[in-house]
């Protein structure tokens, strides 16, 4: 109960932070209506090559993810220049738990990524989505869990480097690779050792798992989507909680 | 209030290709008093900062004890925690967040309730010359303003002893004059304990019942600031004589005052330090009268506590501010 209520109030006061500026709310719901808007026409001419009904449930689910990648990997950004104010030196003398100074934070990406997921699929409706409805709830649940592991991941590397100049290039070699060989656009048919590659990123399973759950399915690669999401949000929590208790963070 | 017994923090490092080990503090032993004001003195990597970050929980120390309001520092980190405020030097507070705000979400993280906080963080502020700045970003506030506002962010939940790391580091003269008040007020206001760190010794002169002197991570001098000049060899006496034909029998009668040194000689000024000058002085003064010296002045200077640092630490504090 303590925990969840110090969380609230790292997460209130995060959230108050940024609803106080109208760039940053703005800029936050163009983001899916720019991705839908510029990658959709080039993507949908390409649906029938890869044996789809719906360009759309095709893609939307890769659109999903890329949303969750790259909104929450550069969470560290902020965390940097909190830390520079002396924001997360004060509260790490405070008793509150550490977890929760992270987890505040990280709710703040997360209700940020789920308002974004749901104005995406929402004018996908409009451009001919056509998915099932329990499908798209789970979706976006599992792209929300992912958002959140990248948070996490993302305000542990900018707590240990207290620094954007090692954070930017940091999260764009691994930001970049992880976009494409999860097949987020384009699902990896050729060749053979790209694919072999690509089965070992995780992500590349939970686009899977969402483009399955999308079509109403639930089957094994939904669960196992859904298995490496939590895998992925577990481990990144872990080490996130971790570098917050660290001593010199 | 404090009790440190010992305490020595080694950071790991690298010599080269060597793997060393760095002792930033080496067996510290320190008491505060409740109700203490005191003030912690060092050069630039002397230890200073890395004994506050000990004693506040931010580091673990490698090893000795430290108690801080009747915690144990690595056995019960959240005991100190929630007994301590910490006012750190590198601020407390988003720049686009509202001042208010953020003193009372501080609060609520410390346990206090909204209410609870809101209406102390009221009281802070007014106490805090911070009226009316309630809803003000603390990108908008002057440097004072802000370093009052981290200090109304330190007492929220009302500690018995807060730490407060170079408070005035930065300010105008006038703004840190003004912060000397509000920490003097602290003590007779509330009766706390303030422990700060400073690297201005008239800070530490105007502001502090006791002085602790850190270098090469150990207290090296432990004593009120008067206490600490007086080991110092004395105060300047220098005399001003009116007549260049009667300086001789000035540095004469000097001299019968027991000076530390033989008095120096620059013109019509005869100078040196004396122990205790106020007890010397009126029978120097009544000597140079009957031998009919006429003065034109007498100048007297307490030693400083730049004079106690050089002789504790062998070099000026400012060397390194």
């Amino acid at each position: 109960m303590l925990f969840l209520r110090q969380t609230f109030i790292v997460f209130r006061r995060q959230l108050r932070i940024a609803l106080r500026n109208p760039a940053w709310v703005i800029i936050g719901l163009v983001q899916p209506i720019l991705y839908l808007a510029l990658f959709g026409p080039l993507l949908v001419p390409l649906a029938g090559t890869f044996g789809a009904d719906n360009a759309y449930t095709l893609f939307v689910p890769g659109l999903l993810v890329q949303l969750g990648l790259f909104g929450t990997l550069f969470a560290g950004f902020g965390l940097v220049a909190e830390w520079r104010a002396g924001v997360i030196e004060a509260e790490r003398v405070t008793p509150a738990s550490r977890t929760a100074l992270l987890f505040g934070r990280v709710a703040l990406n997360a209700v940020q990524l789920l308002v974004q997921s749901i104005v995406l699929v929402l004018l996908s409706f409009l451009f001919g989505l056509q998915a099932s409805a329990g499908g798209i709830v789970f979706g976006i649940a599992l792209t929300v869990l992912l958002g959140a592991a990248c948070a996490c991941f993302s305000d542990a590397v900018g707590l240990l480097s207290k620094s954007e100049n090692v954070l930017a290039p940091l999260l764009n070699s691994v930001s970049l690779p992880v976009l494409l060989l999860s097949g987020i656009l384009l699902p990896i048919t050729q060749p053979q050792w790209l694919q072999t590659v690509a089965d070992v990123v995780p992500t590349k399973h939970i686009v899977d798992g969402i483009r399955a759950v999308f079509t109403g399915t639930f089957d094994s690669t939904v669960w196992w989507g859904s298995f490496w999401a939590v895998v992925v949000f577990a481990a990144a929590a872990i080490w996130g909680t971790r570098v917050f208790r660290r001593e010199n963070a | 209030m404090i009790e440190v017994e010992g305490l020595t923090k080694t950071f790991p490092s690298r010599r080269g290709r060597e793997r060393v080990e760095v002792t930033a503090v080496d067996g510290v032993d320190l008491a505060v008093a409740e109700g203490e004001i005191v003030g912690f003195l060092g050069p630039n990597g002397a230890g200073k900062t890395t004994t506050l970050r000990m004693l506040t929980t931010l580091i673990r120390p490698t090893s000795g004890r430290a108690v801080v309001a009747g915690h144990d520092v690595a056995a019960d980190p959240v005991g100190v925690r929630r007994s301590i405020g910490y006012v750190s030097q590198s601020g407390s507070t988003s720049p686009e967040a509202r001042a208010g705000e953020e003193v009372v979400d501080h609060g609520q993280l410390y346990g206090v309730s909204r209410a609870a906080a809101t209406a102390r963080a009221r009281e802070l502020f007014a106490q805090l010359e911070l009226d009316g700045l309630w809803e003000r970003k603390p990108a908008a506030m002057s440097g004072g303003q802000r370093r009052r506002l981290d200090i109304a962010m330190g007492l929220v939940h009302d500690p018995r002893l807060v730490f407060l790391d170079e408070p005035t580091t930065g300010l105008d003269p006038q703004a840190r004059a003004n912060l000397w008040e509000h920490i003097a007020g602290l003590r007779s206001g509330r009766g706390m304990t303030v422990f700060l760190t400073t690297h201005y010794l008239d800070e530490a002169d105007a502001l502090c019942d006791r002085i602790l002197v850190i270098d090469h991570g150990r207290i090296v001098a432990s004593d009120t600031p008067d206490a600490l000049k007086r080991q110092v060899a004395g105060d300047l006496v220098e005399l001003v004589v009116a007549d260049p034909a009667r300086v001789d029998a000035a540095r004469a009668a000097l001299a019968a005052a027991e000076p530390e040194e033989a008095p120096l000689v620059d013109g019509t000024r005869v100078s040196a330090r004396v122990r205790g000058s106020a007890a010397r002085l009126p029978a120097l003064i009544r000597r140079l009268d009957e031998e009919g010296v006429v003065l034109d002045g007498v100048e007297v200077r307490r030693p400083t506590l730049d004079d106690v640092f050089l002789t504790v630490t062998g070099r000026s504090l400012r060397e390194d501010a």
